[in-house]
Formats: structure tokens, sequence, C-alpha cells
């Protein structure tokens, strides 16, 4: 907790105001992060370019200028929207990435609200984002946004199940939904005998990961998953209609949330804030642990992006397909393997 | 901001001209959706207009017209020289070989010909073109099912293409090179040399997009077997170019009856058929001609024989009473001019065939049942160029 | 060998790519616009240069232009005779000369047409303006722009074309 950081002993409204004050200034800060590092200049090089150069030093506040740039623009309703809810859509997005922060651990302390159902939790919220989504898509009362809308909410179900079903596997292997608990698991584990590296869950559970890994990409609405926003079919879906800064509040919530899962999942398969050959239960781990988190956070997002940059887009039903057919048995042999062999080792 | 009584006029004058489509769509069930002519699939302004089932096609039929430029009607007023400048801009990605048609019909009814150097000359150019043409489509391909990466790519082994057509006319989009009885300048010193250089790289992208489009398993799924165009469909709807060999017509003017004025006859080529007909032997087709036309320009730039580039012509151009008909293989398909002369400045009647508006014809019949992504694939594997259609 | 899946060989070619854009040798394609210049070829078609004691005001080009974007107006006046004791000749003294480059297509006929070697093309494209009006421009500025033009680059093997020369 974090009054073991500062040593002081605090009320809870005062924790809860700083756990809020940190979320608020790291979500952004996240997005910022991935948006710049992969989105402007890992696609640039990917394609021959050099990506922004003139805001800052090498471009690299550009997408400062740009939020700022959306934070001027006017504010457009349509106007035969249903205006509540075209409001509220952009906030429930960006709603769900908030919570789902509030279980990551960073070290043995640093972490918002480590609750016993933790990854439980994450998931659950990370699903809220498909009613923010839904919502714009039909309070825009445009077709584009209607189908980019259905398309994210058939999208969304139908790959929740594999990301739960993943996940399932690591939780049975660690024994625990908490995610403090997930990483002490793998800091625990040894392989073959020797635990100096400990067990990160990617070398046992590397069907889940790789399932893991298909559906975030689904979750997040990203080539080849990208339908709901495709573009050169639905020019935008759910948020063609949005402009400045709710605009600005789906762009901060994909990024964010794609950093959300990058974390998750680096906590699940690559061991989370824990570095092999540093003590655990050190003060010391509560200063590397974000560190080591970040590294591995962007690892994953390099994976992320790098998939998204490089692949076509499915089709709606053939991502359906997809899903049903083959990520989903998939995950669950997955679990009945991982389950037997729990129960024989 | 106050509307005046003519805006409202010219607005409802707009609406009119769409009532047949959108009556004949809305009064049936399911839902209309008008893509374009602001679409970011369209290239363009075409509109698309496709009734909808679910996701599911009923009926789609592209309204093109957005840009009519009127060229036909243009040509009657402008002398010959000053017709080629206009009819580069018909199918803007591959100028020069719009151009080369309307040069050789009006060639052959003053009975002139070109030199054999600037009718190699010509020829590299025409192909050259093509690339232009043709390595956007793999381009615009990719951006259209997302991946854009080699949108990128396309666009940076294009230019070199672009520099060396520039550094042959002065013109990178729009030469207006080509003159009646051969080219306006030679070629400048170490042309072909750089050319040579420029093939590679076309290679280059060649191989890149098979690796990262054409040999992805996504993208085969989304275009097997999606939008099959039967050759019988294909020729009566008087499809043409890579569109229509891809469904195994082996026709290509090139080689079939290639109009004098072009040197094809020098090099050593290969036409390109697939038999299946969809959006992926579309793509294909496609991607093997960019091939081949870089083999053969390699080959002609080999064999430039030596001569003057400009054959005897008065140097006001009066055409001799006449016509003439005159079609090539352009990027896009078989472009054609009906040239009619009274023997004046001006031609008396110039009918333009372009190939896109035929390839686009049979986008009604093809996409009956299909979804609305698939839509977007069949559009691009199509591959029009808006100016092209619209004239 | 077992084939590569084509998605794994896509994966192969986006990070070639990043290497090869990031390491020293290679770098991007792109320039950086305004800090960097691309060099256009010599024949590129940028900006048309007026050579104006060549111009005998015979409004060829301006005839001949496709979209009549070139006004030239002149008056007749005596030029001291060529040899001395002969007849004053009449001659066609140029009071203006303007092309409306938001009209020109950049086609090149009026070059082409100029009989007496007075309009010349030349690379320089940086020459756009944020009123419209400004693209309009006179006979000093067409004249400036003689100093960009470079000179003709010499023919390709096999040429029989002549060489021509810039008039300097
Ligand atoms: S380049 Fe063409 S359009 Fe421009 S002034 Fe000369 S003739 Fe006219
Ligand atoms: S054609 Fe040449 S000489 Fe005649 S008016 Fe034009 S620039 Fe002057």
């Amino acid at each position: 907790m974090s009054e073991l950081i500062f040593a002081i002993e605090l009320a809870y409204w005062q924790q809860t105001l700083i756990k809020v004050l940190v979320a608020a200034v790291l979500i952004p800060t996240t997005a910022l992060i991935l948006g710049i590092v992969f989105l402007f200049k890992m696609m640039s090089w990917m394609q021959s370019r050099m990506g922004p150069q003139e805001a800052g030093p090498r471009g690299l506040l550009q997408l400062a200028a740009d939020g700022l740039k959306f934070l001027q623009k006017e504010d457009i309703i349509p106007d035969r929207a249903d205006r509540f809810v075209f409001k509220a859509a952009p906030v429930v997005v960006l709603a769900s990435t908030f919570l789902t922060y509030v279980i990551l651990p960073a070290g043995p302390d640093l972490i918002i609200e480590n609750l016993p159902t933790g990854i439980f939790f994450a998931m659950a919220v990370s699903s809220l984002s498909v009613v923010g989504v839904l919502m714009a898509g039909w309070s825009s009362s445009n077709k584009y946004a209607l189908m980019g809308g259905l398309r994210a909410g058939g999208q969304l179900i139908a790959y929740e199940l594999p990301l739960i079903l993943a996940v399932m596997g690591v939780v049975i292997q660690a024994g625990s939904l908490s995610m403090q608990d997930i990483v002490w698991a793998q800091a625990d584990g040894s392989m073959f005998g020797f635990g100096g590296l400990g067990l990160p869950f990617v070398i046992t559970q590397i069907v889940a990961f790789f399932i893991f890994m298909v559906a975030i990409q689904a979750e997040l609405t990203q080539p080849p998953f990208d339908m709901p926003v495709a573009e050169s079919e639905v020019v935008g879906g759910f948020h063609v209609e949005y402009t400045g800064f709710r605009f600005l509040f789906f762009f901060l919530g994909e990024f964010a949330t794609a950093f959300a899962f990058a974390a998750i999942a680096a906590t699940l398969f690559l061991g989370g804030w824990w570095v092999p050959g540093i003590d655990p239960n050190s003060a010391l781990a509560n200063i590397v642990g974000p560190i080591a988190l970040f590294v591995k956070i962007m690892v994953v997002a390099f994976l992320i992006f790098w998939f998204r940059f490089t692949y076509p887009r499915f089709r709606e039903d053939q991502l359906q397909r997809f899903a049903w057919k083959y990520l989903i048995p998939l995950a669950l042999a997955n679990i009945t393997i991982t389950g037997i062999l729990v129960v024989v080792l | 901001m106050t509307v005046t009584d003519s805006q409202k006029m010219a607005y409802v004058a707009a609406q009119a001209a769409d009532a047949r489509v959108n009556l004949q769509f809305e009064t049936e069930d399911g839902m209309t959706l008008n893509m374009g002519p602001q679409h970011p699939a369209t290239h363009g302004t075409l509109r698309i207009v496709a009734q909808l089932d679910g996701e599911q096609v009923v009926r789609c039929e592209p309204i093109p017209g957005y840009m009519h430029r009127g060229y036909e009607k243009l040509c009657e007023v402008r002398t010959y020289p000053q017709v080629t400048t206009l009819i580069n801009r018909i199918d803007w990605l591959g100028s020069f070989a719009n151009e080369v048609p309307f040069i050789l019909a009006a060639e052959k009814l003053m009975d002139v010909e070109a030199p054999p150097r600037a009718q190699v000359i010509r020829t590299i150019l025409f192909e050259l073109s093509r690339l232009g043409n043709i390595s956007l489509f793999l381009g615009d391909l990719g951006i259209q099912l997302g991946g854009i990466t080699i949108g990128f790519y396309a666009f940076r082994d294009r230019e070199f293409v672009l520099n060396q057509i520039e550094a042959a006319t002065g013109g990178r989009f729009h030469p207006n090179f080509d003159r009646i009885g051969g080219l306006k300048d030679d070629l400048p010193k170490g042309w072909i040399a750089e050319t040579h250089r420029a093939m590679d790289r076309m290679r280059r992208l060649c191989d890149e997009f098979e690796e990262l489009v054409l040999g992805n398993e996504i993208f085969q799924a989304r275009t097997r077997g999606i939008g099959v165009i039967p050759a019988d469909i294909a020729t009566s709807y008087g499809m043409s170019g890579a569109n229509l060999r891809a469904t195994g017509v082996d026709w290509d003017l090139r080689r079939d009856a290639c109009p004098p004025g072009l040197s094809y006859d020098l090099a050593d080529w290969k036409v390109w058929t697939h038999p299946d007909g969809d959006s992926y032997a579309r793509t294909w087709v496609r991607l093997q001609e960019v091939r081949e036309s870089t083999h053969i320009v390699d080959q002609l730039l080999d064999s430039i024989p030596a001569g003057p580039i400009m054959a005897k012509v008065p140097r006001i151009i009066k055409v001799p009473e006449g016509e003439a008909w005159v079609a090539t293989e352009n990027p896009l398909g078989e472009m054609g001019y009906y040239v009619v002369s009274k023997g004046d400045l001006v031609p008396f009647r110039v009918k333009i065939r372009s190939a896109s508006f035929n390839n686009i014809s049979v986008v009604p019949w093809v996409t009956r049942g299909v979804f609305v992504p698939d839509v977007i694939t069949i559009m691009a594997s199509l591959y029009f160029i808006l100016g092209d259609i619209d004239r | 060998m077992p084939k590569v899946p084509g998605m794994v060989k896509g994966l192969g070619v986006t990070f070639r790519t990043m290497v090869e854009t990031l390491k020293p040798s290679g770098g991007p394609a792109t320039v950086q616009y305004p800090h960097e210049k691309e060099e256009p070829s010599p024949r590129a078609r940028g900006v048309i240069a007026l050579h104006e004691e060549n111009c005998t005001a015979c409004m060829l080009c301006s005839r001949e232009c496709p979209d009549w974007c070139i006004y030239i107006e002149a008056h007749k006046t005596l030029a001291p005779p060529r040899r001395a004791g002969g007849k004053p000749r009449q001659v066609n003294q140029l009071d203006r000369f303007a092309i409306d480059y938001s009209l020109c297509m950049y086609c090149g006929i009026c070059v082409e047409v100029c009989p007496f070697e007075a309009l010349f093309w030349s690379p320089e494209y940086e020459f756009s303006e944020v009123s419209i009006a400004d693209l309009l421009h006179e006979k000093e500025r067409l004249g400036e722009w003689m100093e960009t033009v470079p000179d003709f680059e010499p023919y390709e093997a096999g040429s029989e074309a002549k060489g021509k020369k810039v008039p300097r």
C-alpha cells in the first residue's frame, strides 16, 4: 500500500485522492508514450519514414500538440443525435480504461488496489468499454457509426471469451486471481529445478499467451481486427461523428487501454514487476519494479503494434469464425491440459 | 448564414437528380448505405449506393458523374497539340499512356509515322506510366484492406519511376510529351542507366508486395473466391485489361492488336492470365504485369536505335479529313480514341473509350450477396481511376 | 523445409524496413522538406522564365496556351536601324508580359512554340503565395527566374537532336 512508501498514516480519503490523481496523470501519459513511440515513430520507421520532426526534440511532443489541437476544436453534435448518450459514450469508454488501471501492480507495494479477484475485475471492467462503443454507435444517428458500433459489439463479445479462457490457464497455474499473487507465483517458480530465473508463465502457457495476444488485438480493435473502425469501410466506425475533445477521449481510451492490456499481458506472462536477481521483498523492488514492468509492457506493446502495422484486416464473419472455431476450442484445450498437469504434478 | 433562393434551387435540383436512385432503393426494405461521393474507399468522387440486409449487399449501384469534365466536348475546341495536355488528366496516374492512342490516331489520319527511335522511347514511357499506375494499385489495395504499410512502400518505389518520367519529359504527372510524328525531345544523358536502376526497385517492390500482402493468409481469406467474374460475364460487360485477363481470357492489345507506332515486338514478353476471376486473381495478374513490364522496359532500353526523334510534320498541324479509331492497352485496360477530322486545326469529334467505365459497370452484377467489406475489396481489386470513369 | 507462413514473412518485411530506416547507411526514403530539398531534374517544369530581350511580342505563346493564361501587351516603336544609313525598323516593344500561375497547367506548350527562344523552364518550384492574386507573375518576376534556368543537358547516345543553349 502507498502508506508503506510514504511511511505516513493517511486517512482513507487522502489515500483515495492520491490514487485518483496518480491514475489521472498516469493514463494520459501512458497513452502519449504509446502513441509517440509506436504510432508515430515505430510505424514511420517500418514505413521508411522518420515520423514527426518539428514539435519538440525530434518531434516527441507532436502528440501533446495534437491533443491541444483537439481541445481547441469545435464540439459538434449531430442534429439528430441522442445528445445525452452521445455525450456520455466517450466517458464510459474512458471510465472502463481508468478502472482497469486499478489492479495493475507496478511493484510489491505499488498497486492502486490489490483486489483478491484482480484479474477477474480487470476482465470485467475492460468489457465495459463495449457499452460505450455501442452507445456511441447508436446515438450518432449515422449509418456508418451504427455499423461500426454493432461490429464492435459483436467483436468485443466474441473475443472476450478467448481472452478470459486464456487467462484461466494462468490462473490455474498460479492458483490465484490476484495480480500480485500471480507475479509472486512466477517469481517463486523454477525451471527444471533452477529457480534463478523464476518461471515466467509465457514458457508454460505459450498457447495462452498467443490466444491472449490475438484477443487483445481484437479487443483493441486494431488491425487485423479493426473492422469496427475500418477507415475504408465504415469511415472510422463508431467515432465518425465525434470531434474535438470527445474524439480525444476515444483516442486516449484506445491507447491507454492498449497500455493496460499490455501491462496485464506483461504481468500474467512475463512476470510483471519482478526482475530476476532482485529480492522481491526488498525496498529496491519497489523502485526497479515499475521500470521492469515498463520495459516488459513496451515489449508486449511492440508486438501489438507490429502486428497492427503489418496485417490487412479480416472480414467480420471471418473474425467471428476464427474466434468461435479456433481460438475458443484452443483455449479450452489449454485449460484442460493445464488443469490435468497441475493436478498430476 | 442566409441561404439564397438560387442556392435552394441548386439544392433541390441536385436532390431531384438523385431521386431516381434514392426512391428506387428506399422504397424497399432494408438499409440503404450511401458510400461516397466522399468516402475513403472510392479514391475520388464515385458514389456507391448499396441496399443492405444486415451487412449483406442486396443491390449495389455505382453512380459516376460527380467529376465529369466534358473532355470529348473540350477536345473539339482545342488544337491537336493542346488536346494532349487535356487528355493527360483522364487517367491521372498513367498520364503518358493517355496521350499515345490519341496521337496515334492523329498520326494515322495524317499518314505520318514516328521514327523508330521515337517509337521505342514512346513504348518505354508507355510502360513506365503503366508501372507508375499499377504500383499505386498495389499500395492502394493494401490500404483498402487495412494494411497501410504497403501503401508507403508503393509510394516510395513509385517515386523512382516518376523521377525517370520527369527526367525525360519534364512533368511527373502530366508529361505532355508525345507529339504527332514523334516525341517532343530526346532523352537526356544517363537516363537509360537510371531507368535500369528504377526497374530494379520496382522488382523489389513486387517481392515485398508478395511477401507482405499477397502471401498473407488474411489477405487470401479476404480475396480468394470473392467477387468472382466469369469470362463470359467479363466480356459481355466490356471489361478489359488485367480485370479481363484475370478471368482467363488471353487478350492483350499490346500483343494482339498493337497499333503501328509502338514497338512491343522488339521485346520478348508474355501475357499473364489467371483462371479464377476473383479479387485475388486480379491482384496476382497485375503483380505479374508489373514484373513483366519491368522486363519489357529493360529490354527496350538496350535496343533504342539511333536516329531522329521527330518525323517531318508541318509546324501548324492540320489533320486531313477522315476518321480513325486507335486503341491501346493502357494500365487500366483498353483505351481508345475515335477521332473525326474535317481538315481543321481542331478535331471535329472525339469519342474517348476509357477502360474504367466499363470495368466498374460490372459492379452491380458482382456485388450481389457479398458483405460490405467485400464491396471494398472488389472495388479496390477492380481498380478504377475516377478520372478514367468520368472523363 | 516447411513453408514459412505468409504472416510471418510479412512481419519480417516490416521489421527489415525498420532496421533499414534506422541504420545510418540506410535512412528513410523521405526528406525533411523545408530543411532538406530534393533536387528536381533539370528538365522539370517548375516555373517559366522569360528572357525579355528575345521576346518580340508575337503572341504565339499566348494564342497557343490551352487556358489562355498569358497576358501580353505591346506597342510598336521605331528602333534604330541595323546598318548605318538604313531606315529605322519597326519593332514591338513589350509593355506587359504576365503569366497567371493560378491557371497555368505547366504543359509547356508556350515554351515549345516560342519561335524566338524567349521562354524557358526552370525547375524552381517554391513560389507558392498566400493570396491567389500574387500568383500572377509580371515580366520582372518572370525575368528573375532566368537565373535559375539550368543549362540543357546533353542527349543520350544515338540522338540526332541538336543541343540548345540558354541565353545568359
Ligand atoms: S505552360 Fe501551358 S498553361 Fe502554362 S502558360 Fe504555358 S502554355 Fe499556358
Ligand atoms: S511566343 Fe515567345 S516571342 Fe512570341 S510573345 Fe511569346 S514569348 Fe514572346
